[in-house]
Formats: C-alpha cells, sequence, structure tokens
C-alpha cells in the first residue's frame, strides 16, 4: 500500500496528490477489468436483463439491512441478491412466462419494495449514496474485501470459461461435452449476484449494469476472436474506469457515472470502426 | 451383402449402446416411453418420426441434460459394462448465434480441448488437432473464421469435426441437413458415412429425408414416443406403419429408384473434370 502512495505521489498530478484518489484509483483497477470479464460471459449467455435486476434488488437488501439494524448493508445487500439469483433460476425452470417477462416482474417487485420500506418516515435520501456510488469514500480494508472478493470471482471464472462458453452455443452440445447447463448457470448467476452487489456502494445501482455489459458490448463489435473479445473489453473497462475516476474528479460529478459515460464513448466509437 | 460383411470385420462388435425401458418426462407429461434400442459400433442407425414424436428429446436425454427413467447402458470394448456415458460426439442442429459473436472455429476446438479459458495460451497443439479434423471433413480452411460468418453447410462441417475432437464412441446428429441443399446434404451424408468405418463409431442421426436415411444407414428406427418398429431401412419404410405414421408410404420402387447418391457424385466429378479438360 505505501509502495502505491509513494508511486502516485510522484506522478506530476494534482489528482495524484491525495490519498482518498489513490484508494479509488485501486478500486477502478480491481473493479473494472472484473466486471469486464463477468459482462463477457453475461453477454454470451443473454444475462444482461438479469444483471440489471440483480443491480436493483440492492433496493431491498439494503432495506432490510436498515430494518435489522445493521449499520453496513453491504452483507445483505449481497444475501439478498443472492437468494433473488437462485430463486430466478429456480424461476426459469419451473415457469411458464417467459423469462425476460419474469425477470421485469420480479425486478419491478424488489425496486417497489425496497423504495417502500425506504422511504418510510420520508428517509429516503439518505440512501441515494447507493444509487450513484461513492468510491472515493472508500477505505483500505473495504478495498482488502474488494480483493479477497475479485480474486475469488476470477479464480471461478477461470474454471467456469470454457462451460459456460459451450452452454450460451447449445445446452445440448454442452451437456454431451460433460458440463451441466442449469448447474453451471446457477453458480454463474450468483457468481454475477455477488459481485454486482458487492460493487454498488462504490459504482451506484443505477450504473452498475452498464460497466458490466458496455466494454463487453464494445469489444464484441470489434473483436476478430474470443480472445480479442475478452481482452479487449478488459481494456476498454480499464480506460474509461481510469479516465472516467480522473474526469470526475476534474469535473467534480458521480464517478461511478463518469466511467460509464466514456464507456459510452468508447462503444459509439466501437460502432464506427465497425462500420468502415 | 458384402458391404455388410466388410463392415462387421472392421467393427470390433463388441462395444455397443443399449437402451432398456428409457422413457423421458416432461413437465409432468412423458413424452417417451418403454424405449428399448441397440446400437453397434460401426452402424449408422436412422431415426425417423413425425413432428413432436420425441426424437430430439431422445438424443438430449442421451447426451445427460435431460433426466430419464430406465437405463442407459454402454458396453465398451473388452466387454466392460457401465452406466458412465462413453464419449459422445454430438452436432446441434443449430447454435445460439448473434452477428457480433467473435466466437471462431479455433474458439470451439480450443474451448473442448483445453481446461484453461479457451482464448489462454499459444494452442499450437490444439490449432494442429483442429485443423487434423476440419481436413477429414473438408473444412479446412475455415480454422480462423468466425462461426458467425460461415455459411451452415460449413458450420455443420465445423460442429461435426468439433463432435469427432476427441473421437467418441457414439455419435448424435440431430437433423443435420435440415438446413442444408441438396449437394451440401449428399456431401453431410457421404462424410458422415466415412466416419463410421473410419472411427468405428456407432451413430444415431435423427432425419426427416427418409429416402435419403434410408439410403445411408444401416438400420432405421420409426420412432414416435416409443419404437414403433426397427430393421433393415427398406424395411421400415415398407412398413405399413410409415403410412400410419406420416401419411404417405413408400413403394419399393420409390426407395430403389432413388439415384444412388455416390454413383451420381462420381459421375458429376468425372463431368466435371471432363469439361475443364
Amino acid at each position: 500500500m505505501s509502495l502505491w502512495h509513494t508511486l502516485l505521489l510522484n506522478l506530476p498530478f494534482e489528482w495524484a496528490q491525495y490519498d482518498f484518489m489513490h484508494n479509488a484509483l485501486l478500486a477502478v483497477l480491481l473493479v473494472s477489468p472484473l466486471l469486464a470479464l463477468l459482462g463477457c460471459l453475461v453477454i454470451n449467455n443473454q444475462m444482461a436483463f438479469f444483471s440489471e435486476a440483480m443491480g436493483h434488488s440492492a433496493l431491498t437488501g439494503l432495506a432490510l439491512g436498515a430494518l435489522l439494524g445493521i449499520a453496513d448493508p453491504t452483507a445483505t445487500i449481497v444475501g439478498f441478491a443472492v437468494v433473488l439469483a437462485v430463486a430466478m433460476v429456480l424461476m426459469r425452470r419451473t415457469s411458464a412466462v417467459p423469462p425476460d417477462t419474469s425477470i421485469a416482474l420480479v425486478m419491478a417487485f424488489v425496486v417497489a419494495l425496497g423504495v417502500v420500506l425506504l422511504s418510510r418516515g420520508g428517509g429516503f435520501a439518505r440512501y441515494s449514496r447507493y444509487l450513484i456510488g461513492d468510491i472515493l469514500t472508500i477505505t483500505p480494508g473495504e478495498l482488502g474485501i474488494l480483493a479477497v472478493v475479485s480474486g475469488g470471482v476470477a479464480v471461478m471464472w477461470v474454471f467456469l470459461f470454457n462451460a459456460l462458453f459451450f452452454v450460451s452455443l447449445n445446452r445440448s452440445l454442452a451437456a454431451s461435452r460433460g458440463f451441466p447447463a442449469g448447474v453451471l448457470e446457477a453458480v454463474f448467476s450468483v457468481l454475477v449476484a455477488v459481485v454486482v452487489s458487492v460493487s454498488i456502494p462504490w459504482v451506484g445501482l443505477l450504473v452498475i449494469n452498464s460497466m458490466l455489459i458496455l466494454p463487453a458490448a464494445t469489444a464484441r463489435n470489434l473483436a476478430r476472436n474470443t480472445r480479442g473479445y475478452v481482452l479487449g473489453a478488459v481494456a476498454v473497462s480499464l480506460l474509461s474506469g481510469v479516465i472516467g475516476l480522473v474526469c470526475s474528479y476534474y469535473w467534480n460529478t458521480a464517478t461511478g457515472a463518469t466511467i460509464v459515460l466514456w464507456a459510452c464513448g468508447f462503444f459509439a466509437l466501437s460502432l464506427v470502426l465497425r462500420r468502415r | 451383402m458384402d458391404q455388410t460383411s466388410h463392415k462387421a470385420m472392421r467393427s470390433c462388435g463388441e462395444c455397443c449402446t443399449r437402451l432398456v425401458d428409457f422413457g423421458v418426462t416432461l413437465r409432468g407429461s412423458r413424452v417417451l416411453e418403454q424405449i428399448r434400442l441397440h446400437m453397434h459400433c460401426g452402424e449408422l442407425t436412422a431415426l425417423i418420426g413425425p413432428n413432436g414424436a420425441g426424437k430430439t428429446t431422445l438424443l438430449r436425454a442421451m447426451v445427460g441434460e435431460l433426466p430419464h427413467t430406465g437405463s442407459l447402458r454402454f458396453i465398451h470394448h473388452g466387454n466392460i459394462e457401465t452406466t458412465k456415458p462413453l464419449r459422445i460426439g454430438y452436432v446441434p442442429q443449430k447454435l445460439e448465434l448473434d452477428r457480433t459473436s467473435p466466437t471462431t472455429v479455433m474458439d470451439l476446438f480450443a474451448g473442448a480441448l483445453t481446461r484453461w479459458p479457451l482464448w489462454v495460451g499459444t494452442r499450437k497443439a490444439v490449432a494442429c488437432e483442429a485443423q487434423a479434423k476440419l481436413e477429414l471433413v473438408g473444412a479446412e480452411t475455415l480454422l480462423d473464421r468466425r462461426i458467425s460468418e460461415i455459411s451452415v453447410g460449413q458450420l455443420q462441417r465445423v460442429l461435426l469435426a468439433l463432435a469427432l475432437t476427441p473421437v467418441p464412441e457414439l455419435l448424435l446428429l440431430d437433423e443435420p441437413v435440415a438446413a442444408l441443399d441438396q449437394g451440401g446434404m449428399e456431401r453431410f451424408y457421404q462424410t458422415v458415412s466415412k466416419m463410421r468405418t473410419e472411427y468405428d463409431l456407432s451413430i444415431l442421426l435423427v432425419s426427416h429425408d427418409l429416402t435419403a436415411a434410408a439410403q445411408f444407414s444401416d438400420r432405421m428406427i420409426l420412432l414416435n414416443r416409443t419404437v414403433l418398429c426397427e430393421g433393415a431401412p427398406k424395411d421400415v419404410l415398407l412398413n405399413p406403419l410409415i403410412r400410419q405414421t406420416f401419411g404417405f408410404g413408400f413403394t419399393e420402387q420409390e426407395i430403389d429408384g432413388r439415384r444412388p447418391l455416390f454413383k451420381q457424385l462420381e459421375h458429376e466429378q468425372c463431368a466435371l473434370q471432363a469439361g475443364e479438360a
């Protein structure tokens, strides 16, 4: 950590002189590639709407934390998202409703429930931090938790990649190669739920899904193969993350949303390059 | 007759796949019941039946995607009987693809052959193996192409090559020619026939083109929620159950009268060469 601070202090930039920016940069370097890696599989497996619902479920998780009187509601946000992810996987298997409709229904329910619970007595404004995120307040301890989660997810991702790749192409083909589609999708859904919900206090639930989807979607426009797709997504994510963080310092804007705007810019650029 | 004995000599005759009282229930309704099947290596079995007969469901249960009742047994070389599946190669009807999918043919093989995420590593050995399998099916120029930009026929060949990597003991083909034109279909059947003898495979092929299936298969099975009849392709097609099931039947002339595909293709190639000269 001290090495990191010394390194940044030697940079000739104004933003590099503050500890909170050092922590925030480290958080961006941890979270953005992780979200990009997951995003590649989320797009392959057509789960973008599912991950959006996971982000919005944080409202109910937050409300549960508040009801239980827990100071740091991250645990209830993660817990509720995981339970919801499992419930949605089971719902998709048994329900006759089309998957996107059932996701929309669940999302409507958890958002409404969260808002109702949080707005009792007119205190909703207290929670707006979770809507837009606040990466500048991250502490070294919280960074440590983020690093552990990121490491765990990255390891799981390595083991799941090929299997989920085949599941996304054809479920029977995946089964013939010994990859059980149902189990794998459930594990991956839980993984997405965990990553999205631990990132929400820093990125904000309104834009978290964009950080998951946009880098992968951008790389997909230009990639000639899967390697280009994955590495491109990580590159776009890191670029928009670092540029967005620095811009938000100078513009005095919310960091998560600034990062997402840069990612949108890169996506637009990829569309132009693809046309040519 | 000659052809059959030749095949019997080539195949080991020991390994086979046996389904006993096999059944599948989906969402409370019984889709397949009391299926009895016996497939030998070196044999191509055609599975025919009307829409909704459960042909695809049978394959999905056999690869382990759907739960089933009854037993699915595999007898390996050396008469070792297990319920543990043999290596199964499966060629699906289609893949879920969108136009921006960056997946290349090479990615498919890397995903099948390596444990690391398929985009990691130098992959030279994988590329060699993939290239060898692609050459077998006449798709050797496609290794670095994206699967979203090649034709349906090319993709079917690639999927066949993938199903043969590593070489399986049982090959399941789910209406592999449904989207192909006549020439593509014949080439595909030819390739599959070649594989059967080359690798001593049991092949189960779902087909809607009954006469074409009859020409290429060693045995034929008529399925409609259970096995209605089975036997030599010609006998099955002449069975009155065919008319009951499909609403139309075949005469012996119609089955024999169809131009033998191999001869026809050879003829065309000769004509082509003559034309070039």
